[in-house]
């Protein structure tokens, strides 16, 4: 039954996206419903297949009941869980908002490039195979640059050439990643390079190292580390603002794969019996993740327009979580990694929500939009204003909000490690600079707002009636009031999810539960996808 | 003699298309990324090891040809064919709106270009 229901997150998208494309033009009402209803559908099973504890032990589907490493896999565990349960509360915001504010018929075929765009993640989220793993990125990738560029515009066009083309180079080198690590290793599925690669030929381990840097360079282009986030916040900045907010998620696809090989393949491994893999890539997350908090830091600070702004402060909270990831090499593991996963969830559903509002200010500010500078009162001001400052004060990790806590998780995790000094100095001034910026965003939009003598606000605000899409930026800060009042049970939930992914054993013992097959009667260089998965 | 020929094509391949990646012309960008598309599935097709007269069967002979980069090939191959497909239209879509085929939609005279021209698109 759960593994039905595991695939359905998969194939329920997919399928809605055949369907949405043949109804999208002509019904409009339909389409829309269809798609809210498959969105509800996905958030109601993730959930529910979390709250039933389905993921604390590894699923493992075999598609075409083919097993590991022959056929491809899925893998649900809990971390799986979590990363699909936000797909799907970003997924239902940013589309209650498309809906709401009609930005869905600002061009053809959202509502199945937006299925499309789920079919992509999900499946990233769940395959144990590095070729299919690829696929969904192409996948998710097609899908987005299909969002990137709904509705148009010369800045949106030029934003989505230059997104596009970085992603085309990044899936050229994953495919010299994948191609050098099964020409040497001779497997693709995660489980089955995780057992093979103590066996290297030494020969082969130059090789080897060189594929998985370059794995990891292509993960942190998704993800948008330094120096590689540059695409991005041309890419949020121009976006429509339901598609800025379902992107969210998209950087976290990369972290996701960072943590998922890293704690699968690398960690506690040996390449070919001489370097140990523990320790190959984390001190550079490590440093990767507190240059790029700097430069983020200093980008919200120079960012002239609101969702400008909050794209740098994705960019920060990437900088945070790989400083977490780089940290989880050290003694602290399970509560770096914890922190890392309590400051995941704000942050996607946070940034998420910070984009519907900058959306807000650009319908109904007329002459400025989202810009930071001051302008007429908008309508229900005090309400966008408030709301405004809820978030500015959780993006930039101030109590009482869940970005603290997060950051007081990892930087606890950070006590005990040698990098000690540059880690707090690094997280704390940068944490600063974002609270600077932020009060200087919100002093210029909210209180300087009668500060322009040459436009007289000849439309007095409407003050009465709540603003459409209003809720979808409200229902982001209920799940973070949520986290804050439930903190204590959702940390020893994602103590206990940590716990679950440093034990790679158990998800080798899960995928392949005999271990490599003997190359006597099942040689490994045939051992993966034989169908190749042709999307 | 015939993988040294092969490693040397996809360097030449790869590089080009870094080379033409960097242009600042749309159009010389994407034949550098079909140039590095084609540079890394020749190079995945090689993963399986270059063997003539092998069967993919294991034991018929002594040697036996991986069928499995193939099919990752085709994949690759689909793919980088509809990417490509997409980031013509694209580049197309960029001249029209930006008026000028610079990556930036910076306008740079005609003189002071080092690479070709790409063909008017037709509106």
């Amino acid at each position: 039954m759960s593994a039905n229901l595991i695939s359905l997150l998969v194939f329920l998208p997919v399928a809605l996206a055949a369907i949405l494309t043949i109804t999208g033009r002509k019904h409009p009402g339909p389409t829309r419903l269809l798609n809210l209803a498959g969105v509800a559908v996905l958030l109601v099973v993730s959930a529910g297949l979390l709250v039933t504890g389905t993921g604390d032990t590894a699923q493992v589907i075999e598609l075409g009941s083919w097993a590991a490493p022959f056929g491809i896999v899925l893998v649900f565990d809990r971390l799986s869980g979590l990363m699909l349960l936000l797909t799907s509360i970003v997924a239902l915001l940013s589309l209650v908002y498309a809906i709401r504010r009609d930005e869905d018929m600002a061009g053809p075929h959202f509502h199945a490039l937006f299925q499309a765009q789920l079919f992509g993640l999900n499946g990233a989220f769940l395959t144990g195979d590095l070729f299919n793993l690829f696929v969904f990125f192409e996948v998710l990738l097609l899908a987005s640059y299909g969002l990137m560029l709904h509705g148009s515009g010369r800045r949106r066009t030029r934003a989505g050439l230059h997104y596009v083309v970085v992603n085309l180079i990044g899936s050229t080198l994953f495919l010299f990643a994948v191609g050098a690590l099964y020409g040497t290793v001779g497997s693709l599925n995660l489980a089955d390079i995780t057992l093979k690669l103590p066996q290297v030929e030494p020969d082969a381990v130059p090789i080897v190292t060189t594929a998985i840097f370059l794995l990891f360079t292509v993960f942190l282009i998704k993800g948008a580390a330094f120096p590689l986030y540059l695409w991005l916040p041309g890419a949020y900045g121009y976006a429509s603002i339901p598609v800025a907010a379902l992107f969210a998620i998209m950087t976290k696809v990369g972290l996701y794969s960072v943590l998922r090989v890293d704690s699968v393949m690398l960690s506690g491994n040996t390449l070919g019996g001489v370097i140990d893999t523990t320790a190959l890539v984390a001190p550079w997350l490590l440093w990767l993740g507190l240059i790029t908090l700097i430069t983020a830091a200093l980008g919200v600070v120079a960012a002239t327009f609101l969702r400008r702004q909050v794209a740098y402060l994705i960019i920060a909270s990437v900088g945070t979580i790989l400083i977490a990831l780089g940290l989880a090499a050290g003694p602290e593991r399970e509560l770096a990694l914890s922190g890392a996963l309590f400051y995941w969830i704000h942050t996607t559903v946070l940034s998420a929500g910070f984009f519907l509002l900058a959306g807000l200010l650009m319908r109904h500010r007329p002459q400025q939009g989202d810009a930071i500078a001051p302008a007429p009162p908008m309508p229900q001001a005090i309400l966008v204003g408030s709301l405004f400052f809820a978030y500015a004060i959780a993006m930039a990790g101030l109590p009482p909000l869940t970005g603290f806590f997060g950051k007081v998780m990892i930087l606890s995790a950070a006590l005990e490690s040698p990098l000690l000094a540059p880690v707090f100095a690094v997280v704390l001034v940068s944490g600063l600079v974002m609270v600077i910026a932020l009060a200087r965003t919100g002093s210029r939009v909210f209180y300087q707002s009668e500060a322009t003598p040459g436009h007289p606000s000849d439309q007095p605000p409407t003050a009465s009636r709540p603003l459409p899409g209003m809720g979808t930026t409200i229902a982001p800060m209920i799940v973070a009031a949520l986290m804050v009042i439930g903190a204590q049970p959702l940390s020893t939930w994602l103590e206990s999810t940590a716990t679950q992914v440093s034990q790679s054993g158990a998800y080798l013992d899960a995928v392949m539960p005999e271990g490599i097959l003997d190359p006597e009667t099942a040689p490994g260089k045939f051992g993966e996808d034989h169908e190749g998965g042709q999307h | 003699m015939t993988n040294l020929a092969i490693s040397l094509l996809i360097g030449v391949l790869t590089g080009a298309g870094v080379y033409l990646v960097l242009r600042a012309q749309t159009f010389p960008v994407v034949l550098g990324l079909t140039l590095m598309s084609y540079g890394v599935n020749l190079f995945l097709f090689v993963m399986g090891r270059l063997h003539t007269a092998a069967p993919a069967v294991v034991g018929a002979s002594e040697q036996y040809t991986d069928a499995l980069p193939q099919a990752l090939v085709l994949t690759a191959i689909v793919i980088a064919f509809a990417m490509t497909a997409f980031v013509i239209v694209l580049a197309l879509k960029a001249r029209a709106a930006m008026g000028n085929d610079h990556v930036d939609g910076l306008h740079i005279p005609p003189a002071r270009r080092t690479s070709g021209k790409p063909e008017e698109p037709r509106a």
